[in-house]
C-alpha cells in the first residue's frame, strides 16, 4: 500500500506545487522538498521491512479485468535502493534548482515531481501494461522540462528526446502484447502479470524477436550504442535539474528494465543476444570515451560519459551472474550520484558565466576554490578512484563480466583509462592554467554558497560510502538478485551466459 | 427491391421501439423546420436541437443493455447500433454547443445549421443501424447532402472575405458525388450477381469462378468508402475542405462524418467475409499502409492547424483499417472491440481538438494558424492544457484515451500478426508525435507582443472541458468502456 502513497503523492505533490504558485512564486520549491523529503522518509521506512515472497511491499488490485492488467507494485531491495535514489535526486535537482529557475516555477515543479512519479511506477509495478504506462508518463513532463526552461536550442533537443524514447516505447509495446498474446494462446486468458508472463514458453526465432523489442525500448532509454544519439542533445540542453534527473534516474529506468524484463522474461534468447549486446557494451564504453574527449561543451562531454559508464552496467546485466549485477547495481547508483553532481556543478557554471564552452575557461580554482574541489571530487569519482563508489560499481562489473566474456571485458577495462584522461583533461581545462575572463562574464563568477554545499557534501557522503562499505547496499540488493538470477518463477533456471 | 426477400416480414407495433432514437431525431428536425418557419428565435433552436438529441440519445442508452431485437429488413437496432447513437448523438450536441460560440457574431441567419446539423445526424444513426443497400445509400446521401450545407453555410456573409466555404463545399459535394456513384455501381454489380440488396447477400458473391465481378464490385464499392473515409489515395479532398469549411462543419465533417461510415464498414467486415475475396484484402491493406504513411509525412509540412488535423486524419483512419483488417483476420471480438474504442477516443480527441478551434475563432476569423496558439498556455492555461490532452491523446500517451485506443489496434493487430501494419503503426505514431508537439511547443513559447485577442466562450469551453475530463477517465480508468464496448461488440 505504501507504494502507492509513494505514487498519489508525487502526482498530488506536483499538482499542490503547481497551484500553490498563485499564493507565492517561491512556495512551489517549498512544496517540492517537502513532498521529496516526506518520500525519502517513507522509503527509508521500508528499510527494515521483513519480506513477504521476496518483496519488501507490494500491493494488488484490479484494473483492466478484461485483459488481465492489474494495478500490482511491488518492491525489492534492488527496486528499494533505486526508489531511494530517485528521492534523494529529486531533492538534489529541487535544490539546483531553487534560484535558477524563476521562469513559470509552479508548473516547472509540478512537471519535476510528475516525472519522478513515473519513474517511482515504473521501478515498482510488476504488470507490464502498468509497467508501459509509467514508462510513457515519465517522458511528457520530461518534455516539457526541457522544452520550456531548457538552454539555446531545446526545442530540437526535447522533441528528439521524445521523438526517440516514444517510438522505441512503441516497440516495446508491440513486444509486451505479442508475450501477452503468447500467454493467452498457452493458457486461455490475458494476463499481463510479470510473474505469469515468466512462464510463456516460445518459439526460439519469436522469442528473440520479442527479447530484441524489450532491448531496444530499455537500449534505447540506457543509452547504448547504437541509439544513445538522443541523449548528449538532450542533457546538453535541459536545465540542470532536468539534467540530473535525466542522468541520475531516468537512464537507470533502462538499467531496470534490463534487470527486471528483458533477461528473465527471455532467458533462451537473451543468453543467445549477450555476446551481441556486450559488445555494444563495450562499443559504447570506449567510443562514447573517446567522443567525451572531443568535447567542449562541458555538459555534452558529460553527456558521452553517461553513455560511456552504463556501458559498464549493460556487460555486468548480460554477465548475468551474481558479481556482475551486483556491480551493475551499484554502478547505477555511483553514476547516479556522480553524473548527478557533475551536471549540476556544469548548470551551476553555466548559470554564472552563461557559457558550457570550456575552450573559453580556465584558472577558475584562483576564483572558486570551493567549487574546483568539488569538481575534482566528482571527477575522480568518476574515473574509477578506489575507495569510492564508482570503482566498486565497474570493478565488480568487470570482475564477473570475465566470467562470462574474456576479451570483451578486458577490452572493456580500457575504458577506465580514458576516463582518467577525459576526467583529468577536463580538471585541467577548466579549473587550471590561467584565469582569462575574455569571452564570457566573470563578474558573476561566485563561489558556492553553503546551501549548494550541503548538496555536495551529501552527495559526496553517499559515494563514499559506497566506497568503503558497499557490503551495506550489497547486502539489499543480494536476494532480489539471486531470486532473478534463479528465474523466480521457478520453471527457468538461468545459468551464466557464456558466449 | 425484389419482394420476395421481405416475402416473410411484416412490421409490427413492437419494431418501433427499437426505432424510437431514430424517430426522435426525426422529430426533432421536423420541429426544428416548423419552430424556425414560426419564429427565429436561435436560443429556443439550439435547446430544441439539443433537447432532441438528448432524448435521442438517452432513448438509445435505455435499449443498450438489452438483447439485440430482431433484425429488420433494412435497419438492425442491436446494441451495437444503439451504442453508436449515443456517440453520435452527443457529439452532435457538442458540435451544435461549440457552433454556438462560433456563429455568435454571425450576420445572416444562424437557425438553420442547426437544423442541417439534426438532418445529418440523422443521416448518420441510419448508417449507425444500416444492414442494407438501400439504407446504407439513404443514410450516406442524408448524411452528406446536410454536410453540403454546413459547409458552405457562411456563403451569404458579408464578414467572412473569401470564398474558401464555397470551395471546399463545392470540392466535397463533387467528390461525394462521385464517390457514391461508384459505390452505387458496385452495388448494381453485387445485386446482378446475387440478386440481394441486404449485407448478408454479399457472402453470395463467388469466391471461385466468376470471382472477377465480384473482386470488382467490391473494389468499388471501397474505393467509394475510402473517398468518405479519406484514405490515401482517396484523401486529395480532405485538407481543402477541412480549411475551407467553418470550424464547427469541419468538426462535424471530422467525427460523424467519418465514424458513420467507419460504423458500417466494420459491420459489412465482421457479418460479411467480404475481404475473403483476396485481393479486398490485399487493397484494405494497401490503403492502410499508404494512408499511415502518406497522411503523416504531410502533416508535416503544413503550418495550418486545421490541415494538420486532416492529414492526421487520414493517418488515424489508417490505423484503424488495421483493426478492421484484423477482425477479418482473426476469430475473436479483440479487433472489434479495437475499433469501437478507437473510434470513441477518436471522435472524442478531435471534437476536443476542432472544439479548440471553434472556441477561438468566428465566422469572420478562423484561428487555424499555428502560430495563433503561440503562449496559449500562459494566455488561457485550461484551455491550453486541455488541448495539449487532445493532442497528446492523438499522439497515444498514456493517461489519455487514446493511448488505450492504440494498445487495443496494437492487441488486434498482434492477434492476426498484421507485422507490416504495425510496423507502419510505429513508424508513423513517431513522425505524427512530431508535428503533434510541434503545436504543444507553440503553446509553450512567450506569448508575442502582438497577438490576438483570443475569443472566449463558456459553452464551447465546457464542451471542451468534459471532453478533456472523459480523455483523462478513459486513459486512466477505461474498464467501463471496456465492458460496455464487449457486450456490444457484433
Amino acid at each position: 500500500m505504501i507504494l502507492t502513497w509513494l505514487i498519489a503523492l508525487l502526482f498530488v505533490g506536483g499538482l499542490l506545487a503547481w497551484f500553490s504558485e498563485r499564493i507565492d512564486p517561491a512556495w512551489p520549491r517549498w512544496v517540492a522538498l517537502a513532498v521529496l523529503t516526506l518520500e525519502l522518509l517513507m522509503m527509508l521506512s521500508l528499510l527494515g521491512a521483513a519480506p513477504e515472497d521476496g518483496w519488501l511491499a507490494a500491493y494488488n488490485h484490479a484494473w483492466l479485468p478484461r485483459f488481465g492488467i492489474a494495478l500490482h507494485f511491488a518492491a525489492d531491495g534492488f527496486a528499494l535502493l533505486l526508489l531511494l535514489l530517485t528521492a534523494f535526486l529529486g531533492i538534489v535537482a529541487v535544490g539546483s534548482a531553487w534560484s535558477e529557475i524563476n521562469y513559470r516555477s509552479g508548473f516547472f515543479y509540478f512537471n519535476l515531481l510528475w516525472t519522478l512519479a513515473g519513474v517511482v511506477g515504473v521501478f515498482t509495478a510488476l504488470d507490464l501494461f502498468l509497467f508501459f504506462f509509467f514508462w510513457e508518463v515519465m517522458l511528457i513532463p520530461m518534455y516539457f522540462i526541457i522544452a520550456i526552461w531548457g538552454h539555446e536550442n531545446k526545442f530540437y533537443a526535447a522533441k528528439k528526446f521524445f521523438i526517440f524514447t516514444q517510438v522505441s516505447g512503441l516497440i516495446m509495446l508491440v513486444s509486451i502484447v505479442v508475450l501477452a498474446w503468447f500467454h493467452y494462446l498457452q493458457f486461455g486468458f490475458f494476463s499481463f502479470a510479470y510473474q505469469d508472463l515468466l512462464n510463456v514458453g516460445m518459439n526460439r526465432s519469436m522469442e528473440m524477436w520479442v527479447m530484441l523489442g524489450f532491448f531496444i525500448g530499455f537500449a534505447t532509454k540506457l543509452p547504448s550504442v547504437p541509439f544513445h544519439n538522443w541523449l548528449p542533445d538532450a542533457h546538453s540542453q535541459a536545465p540542470s535539474a532536468g539534467s540530473i534527473i535525466l542522468a541520475g534516474v531516468l537512464l537507470k529506468t533502462g538499467a531496470y528494465g534490463l534487470v527486471r524484463f528483458a533477461v528473465p522474461l527471455f532467458p533462451t534468447a537473451a543468453a543467445e543476444f549477450a555476446p551481441v549486446a556486450m559488445t555494444l557494451a563495450a562499443v559504447s564504453i570506449l567510443y562514447c570515451a573517446k567522443v567525451a574527449f572531443a568535447q567542449a561543451d562541458f555538459k555534452r562531454l558529460i553527456a558521452y560519459t553517461s553513455v560511456s559508464h552504463m556501458g559498464f552496467v549493460t556487460l555486468g546485466v548480460y554477465a548475468w551472474n551474481e558479481l556482475a549485477l551486483q556491480g551493475a547495481v551499484m554502478t547505477m547508483l555511483a553514476h547516479g550520484l556522480s553524473s548527478a553532481a557533475l551536471f549540476m556543478l556544469a548548470g551551476a557554471l553555466q548559470h554564472r558565466i552563461h557559457t558550457r564552452n570550456m575552450l573559453e575557461m580556465g584558472g577558475f580554482w584562483g576564483r572558486v576554490p570551493r567549487m574546483s574541489a568539488v569538481a575534482l571530487f566528482f571527477s575522480i569519482a568518476a574515473l574509477g578512484m578506489p575507495g569510492l563508489g564508482n570503482f566498486v560499481g565497474e570493478f565488480l562489473a568487470l570482475l564477473g563480466a570475465f566470467q562470462a566474456n574474456q576479451v570483451l571485458t578486458i577490452v572493456s577495462a580500457f575504458g577506465l583509462i580514458f576516463a582518467s584522461v577525459y576526467s583529468l583533461w577536463v580538471i585541467q581545462k577548466v579549473f587550471h592554467g590561467k584565469y582569462s575572463d575574455k569571452a564570457f562574464d566573470g563578474s558573476h563568477l561566485l563561489d558556492l554558497d553553503n546551501r549548494e554545499m550541503v548538496y555536495y557534501a551529501a552527495m559526496m557522503a553517499g559515494l563514499v560510502w559506497m566506497g568503503v562499505y558497499p557490503q551495506s547496499f550489497l547486502d539489499l540488493s543480494a536476494p532480489a538478485l539471486q531470486s532473478l538470477l534463479e528465474g523466480q518463477a521457478g520453471n527457468v533456471v538461468i545459468g551464466a551466459l557464456r558466449p | 427491391m425484389t419482394p420476395l426477400e421481405y416475402a416473410g416480414y411484416t412490421m409490427s407495433a413492437g419494431d418501433l421501439i427499437p426505432l424510437l432514437p431514430l424517430l426522435a431525431v426525426t422529430a426533432s428536425s421536423i420541429w426544428v423546420m416548423m419552430a424556425i418557419g414560426v419564429k427565429r428565435n436561435y436560443p429556443f433552436i439550439l435547446g430544441s436541437t439539443v433537447g432532441g438529441l438528448l432524448i435521442a440519445g438517452l432513448l438509445a442508452m435505455n435499449l443498450l443493455p438489452g438483447p439485440a431485437p430482431d433484425s429488420m429488413p433494412l435497419l438492425t437496432m442491436d446494441p451495437y447500433a444503439q451504442f453508436f447513437t449515443v456517440l453520435i448523438c452527443a457529439l452532435a450536441i457538442g458540435v451544435s454547443l461549440v457552433g454556438h460560440n462560433y456563429w455568435a457574431e454571425f450576420d445572416d441567419q444562424r437557425e438553420e445549421f442547426l437544423l442541417l446539423l439534426l438532418l445529418a445526424t440523422l443521416g448518420a444513426v441510419v448508417l449507425a443501424g444500416a444492414n442494407h443497400f438501400a439504407s446504407l445509400l439513404l443514410g450516406l446521401e442524408t448524411l452528406s447532402m446536410s454536410l453540403y450545407g454546413m459547409l458552405a453555410y457562411p456563403v451569404q456573409s458579408e464578414r467572412a472575405p473569401n470564398g474558401h466555404a464555397l470551395e471546399s463545399a463545392v470540392k466535397y459535394l463533387i467528390l461525394s458525388a462521385v464517390s457514391t456513384a461508384m459505390i452505387l455501381f458496385g452495388v448494381a454489380l453485387v445485386y446482378a450477381e446475387t440478386g440481394s440488396l441486404s449485407f448478408a447477400g454479399l457472402e453470395g458473391l463467388p469466391a471461385g469462378p466468376g470471382i472477377g465481378i465480384s473482386v470488382v464490385a467490391l473494389l468499388l464499392i471501397s474505393a467509394g468508402v475510402a473517398f468518405k473515409l479519406s484514405l490515401f489515395p482517396f484523401h486529395i479532398w480532405t485538407p481543402d475542405v477541412y480549411q475551407g469549411a467553418p470550424a464547427p462543419a469541419t468538426a462535424y465533417l471530422a467525427t460523424i462524418g467519418k465514424i458513420a461510415v467507419f460504423i458500417v464498414l466494420l459491420r459489412v467486415v465482421v457479418e460479411t467475409r467480404t475481404l475473403g475475396i483476396a485481393p479486398v484484402a490485399v487493397v484494405f491493406s494497401l490503403l492502410a499502409l499508404l494512408s499511415i504513411v502518406a497522411g503523416n509525412l504531410l502533416a508535416l509540412l503544413q503550418d495550418n492547424l486545421k490541415r494538420i488535423l486532416a492529414y492526421s486524419s487520414i493517418a488515424h483512419m489508417g490505423y484503424l483499417l488495421i483493426a478492421i483488417i484484423a477482425a477479418f483476420y482473426a476469430e475473436g471480438p479483440i479487433s472489434v472491440e479495437a475499433v469501437s474504442f478507437y473510434l470513441f477516443a477518436y471522435v472524442i480527441m478531435t471534437l476536443g481538438a476542432f472544439g479548440v478551434v471553434s472556441l477561438l475563432s468566428s465566422d469572420a476569423q478562423e484561428r487555424d494558424s499555428i502560430s495563433d496558439y503561440q503562449g496559449m498556455f500562459w494566455r488561457r492555461p485550461w484551455l491550453a492544457a486541455a488541448f495539449t490532452g487532445m493532442l497528446l491523446s492523438l499522439a497515444g500517451i498514456p493517461l489519455t484515451a487514446g493511448f488505450i485506443g492504440k494498445f487495443y489496434l496494437v492487441l488486434a493487430g498482434v492477434e492476426s500478426g498484421l507485422w507490416l501494419l504495425l510496423a507502419a503503426l510505429v513508424v508513423g505514431s513517431g513522425i505524427g508525435l512530431y508535428y503533434y508537439l510541434r503545436i504543444v511547443y507553440r503553446m509553450l513559447l512567450p506569448e508575442p507582443a502582438d497577438a490576438p485577442e483570443l475569443r472566449e466562450g463558456n459553452a464551447a469551453f465546457s464542451v471542451v472541458l468534459v471532453l478533456f475530463m472523459l480523455l483523462v477517465l478513459f486513459g486512466v480508468y477505461p474498464a467501463s468502456l471496456m465492458n460496455l464496448i464487449q457486450a456490444i461488440a457484433l
